[in-house]
């Protein structure tokens, strides 16, 4: 990352970082949890009860969220990289605004999904 | 492997990931309405041949993808040397590889 410090590329650049840290320690669990199944209905249902309790949904919200936030900043870094540069006018800077606006989304709609 | 492989890789499972992140917040979003509960996941993925690939194909991209961001992040954030980071990573990508998949059988095939 040798962006400027505190322009809005770096902290695009320190969000999709973040984002992928989180998503990848997440990842295994998400993984042993659905794994559960293979022991039954059962066991999976007791995993989804654990996952109704308040921190765990605000947990998971915060998850949608990121794999949200990591997807469009991702589309960044490959427009940064692939597209002729310098890039269309203002296209980086509306792929961040669209990550954050992608992100706000799905977690609304997770959100009420979820209340 | 080489460093532009590495790098090729990590940006080829990014592409492939994009539609398959896009269906699964989709899906995510639409499976939420209303609760969640095993028999209405299961009732949607046992036995679909289409959702084991379209799971088995993001679980190999990100079992490739994740390993190779995270190494670029301790490499460049901790002093690990780099030989002790590559065994990890590998390792980590094996695990993620193999209860990636593991998951795939349990939501597509068996159980009781």
């Amino acid at each position: 990352m040798r962006l400027p410090r505190r322009s809005i590329g770096w902290w695009a650049a320190l969000g999709h970082r973040i984002s992928g840290l989180a998503l990848a320690i997440f990842l295994p669990l998400h993984f042993l949890a659905l794994g559960l199944a293979l022991e039954g209905a059962a066991s999976l249902d007791g995993f989804l009860r654990f996952a109704e309790l308040p921190l765990v949904k605000v947990a998971e919200l915060g998850l949608v969220m990121l794999l949200s936030i990591h997807l469009v900043f991702g589309l960044r870094v490959l427009a940064i990289e692939l597209l002729p540069w310098p890039t269309r006018d203002g296209l980086r800077l509306r792929l961040v605004y669209a990550g954050i606006a992608a992100m706000l989304v799905v977690g609304i709609a997770f959100g009420v999904g979820i209340a | 492997m080489g460093e532009l492989r590495l790098y090729a890789l990590q940006r080829l499972t990014a592409l492939v990931m994009i539609p398959l992140i896009l269906v699964h917040l989709v899906l995510i979003v639409y499976a939420v309405q209303g609760g969640l509960t095993a028999d209405a996941i299961l009732a949607r993925t046992r036995g679909s041949v289409a959702w084991a690939l379209f799971y088995g194909l993001f679980v190999v991209a990100a079992a490739i993808h994740a390993p190779i961001g995270l190494r670029n992040v301790l490499r460049e954030w901790t002093g690990l040397a780099r030989r002790p980071i590559d065994r990890a990573m590998l390792a980590f990508g094996a695990i993620l590889l193999a209860l990636g998949l593991r998951a795939v059988a349990a939501v597509v095939g068996g159980g009781a």
